[in-house]
């Protein structure tokens, strides 16, 4: 049920694309679609993870913040070398919230921004001297770091720096590995294409190093692939998967190590929670080790009972009857909650707008609130993102690819929710709309949101976003209806 | 050529895999499906149409393979 129906949906969209010059209006139309879960192939309805069209006010990130941001960045003990000018490192440092335990600057990195500060001399003579440089220096100011990353910027690409041969030599020289990056930013459309680059870089130097180690593996053994820990999301994640009677290896890449990394091909089972950034590592490990991989969903009481279930059927009984009883452990918590807030909730439609998996995985526990996603849209989905999502959302819901500044806007305006889920670059823009907003890349500073402990959370955050009394003050004394005016002279005597 | 992935589903059936286009789609008929000989044309849901080398059954998948696209790219 959405408050528009099919054709008022299609409408919306012609009225937007209304505005485009004959050519782009043609491109962007291929990427704006209503939900028919009838289809199976979302590439019927939609076409995605295709070149931004130049001129509109994309979202999306480049291929140096999918490997740097995403996937290698929360690496705790490892230095992830920004190689290049020290803009990138500098200003996306420590932004993505991914908490870790460690002493910084010690024995874990995770918030500094290490860089090679690339000056005019660097790009006309080459940087390779001065990434062997300083990669010494962190040899020698750093010892307690266990390897390090070399991410590229996009003018090591440009100038051609073979570091490559740069990161051997420091490795031979240090003993510990040293992970040549080529995610130059300007490769491919999104950052998709740097999770990928820096998957297969952990699959070359990294996966492997220790194969026929000795490992005290037990029968359950499992990782958590593709959480990264924003605001703590993994360790909520975590303590479910112990209480069931699993043991956690690994956790790729929030509060993650090298090590954890290396012996994750010892274990049982992977579990994927962001299936757009790790599902290739995972497909990796299939093939190599026939280490076998599901996906799950930890955003919702619902999703995460199916999810639990489900993880532990590839498990013996003993997992299974555990799993019952977290189930049920936590289910008078989750009823209390869903009981304070679905009142308060229930019938409000929200819009989201986000990254890799959340526009999928989150429509479970707004569902649980009792709140309704209206329209969802994906910055870098690929086509088997939304081949998985059209099951999940309503007919006829609004679903974007790769929207725009002017796009989501103009939805927004029509479609009228009552809260839009998105990131810092859309937050400012719908809040002056009057309409609350919440942030669901970082989580607004708060989290985590994953797991039982997670939906406490959440909840109490859409709750005080949409219940805050700053929306009521949005219409300006001398505009308020006339009633109320005869009231004010009252109210001051 | 392009490398692609061949694995079992969930649900039973095959799907394939092509990592330079993160394309995922299911396999709907595969020519030689016997045990001393496994491959030829891939027909998949999609429409696109693929052509592996047939070989001896593989043991395990999922298994990487070179393969030949038939006919125009699809989406």
């Amino acid at each position: 049920m959405s408050t528009l129906s099919r054709e008022e949906t299609e409408a919306l969209i012609a009225e937007v694309l209304e505005v485009y010059p004959e050519k782009a209006r043609k491109d962007r139309a291929k990427h704006l679609a209503v939900n028919d879960q009838s289809i199976e192939q979302s590439k019927k309805c939609i076409t995605a993870n295709r070149k931004t069209l130049p001129g509109v006010m994309t979202v999306r990130g480049c291929a140096y913040a999918g490997s740097k941001g995403v996937v290698w960045g929360p690496i705790k003990d490892m230095i992830h070398v920004s190689h290049g000018p020290i803009g990138c490192g500098q200003y996306s440092r420590a932004g993505r919230r991914n908490y870790y335990v460690g002493t910084t600057g010690v024995d874990t990195f995770g918030t500094m921004n290490f860089t090679s500060d690339f000056q005019e001399k660097d790009i006309v003579f080459g940087g390779d001297k001065k990434l062997a440089k300083l990669l010494a220096e962190i040899e020698t100011l750093f010892p307690l770091s266990k390897g390090s990353s070399v991410q590229s910027e996009c003018p090591i690409g440009l100038i051609g720096d073979d570091i490559e041969s740069v990161a051997k030599k420091a490795s031979a020289a240090t003993g510990k590995p040293i992970v040549p990056v080529r995610c130059e930013g300007f490769r491919g459309v999104s950052q998709s294409l740097g999770h990928h680059i820096a998957n297969d870089t952990i699959r070359d130097w990294v996966m492997g190093k220790r194969d026929g180690q000795p490992f005290a593996a037990t029968p359950y053994d499992v990782a958590i692939i593709g959480d990264y820990n924003i605001g703590g999301d993994a360790w909520a994640s975590r303590i479910l998967l112990e209480e069931m009677g699993l043991r956690v290896v690994a956790q790729w890449s929030g509060d993650g190590t090298l090590a954890e990394m290396m012996n994750t091909p010892k274990v049982k089972l992977n579990l994927l929670h962001c299936y757009r950034s790790m599902n290739y590592i995972s497909r990796h490990m299939e093939e190599k080790y026939g280490i076998p991989w599901m996906e799950y969903n930890f955003f919702g009481p619902t999703k995460i009972i199916e999810s639990l279930r489900r993880i532990a059927g590839f498990f013996d009984d003993s997992i299974k009857e555990k799993c019952e009883a977290v189930i049920a452990r936590y289910q008078p918590m989750m009823d209390a909650i869903i009981g304070k807030y679905r009142p308060r909730l229930q019938g409000k439609k929200v819009m989201l707008y986000v990254g890799g998996l959340r526009p999928r995985h989150i429509i479970g526990a707004y569902e649980d609130l009792g709140m309704e996603v209206v329209g969802a849209g994906y910055e870098f989905g690929h086509n088997d993102d939304y081949d998985r999502s059209i099951k999940e959302m309503g007919n006829a819901t609004l679903i974007y690819d790769d929207a725009n500044g002017f796009e989501l806007e103009q939805f927004v305006k029509r479609i009228k929710p009552d809260m839009v889920g998105s990131g810092i670059k859309e937050k400012y823009i719908f809040q002056k709309m009057g309409i609350p907003f919440r942030q669901m890349h970082s989580w607004d500073y708060s989290g985590p949101y994953h797991g039982y402990d997670g939906f406490a959370i959440f909840a109490r955050d859409m709750d005080i976003a949409l219940s805050s009394p700053v929306w009521s003050k949005f219409v300006p004394p001398w505009k308020k209806s006339v009633p109320e005016a005869t009231q004010e002279p009252q109210e001051a005597a | 050529m392009a490398n692609i992935m061949i694995r079992q589903a969930d649900s039973g059936g095959l799907v394939f895999y092509l990592p330079k286009r993160d394309l995922e789609a299911s396999i709907e008929s595969i020519e030689f499906d016997s045990t001393a000989k496994w491959g030829g044309e891939l027909k998949l849901d999609n429409g696109g149409a693929y052509y592996i080398d047939p070989i001896a059954k593989p043991p395990r998948l999922p298994i990487s393979l070179r393969a030949r696209r038939l006919g125009a790219a699809e989406d």
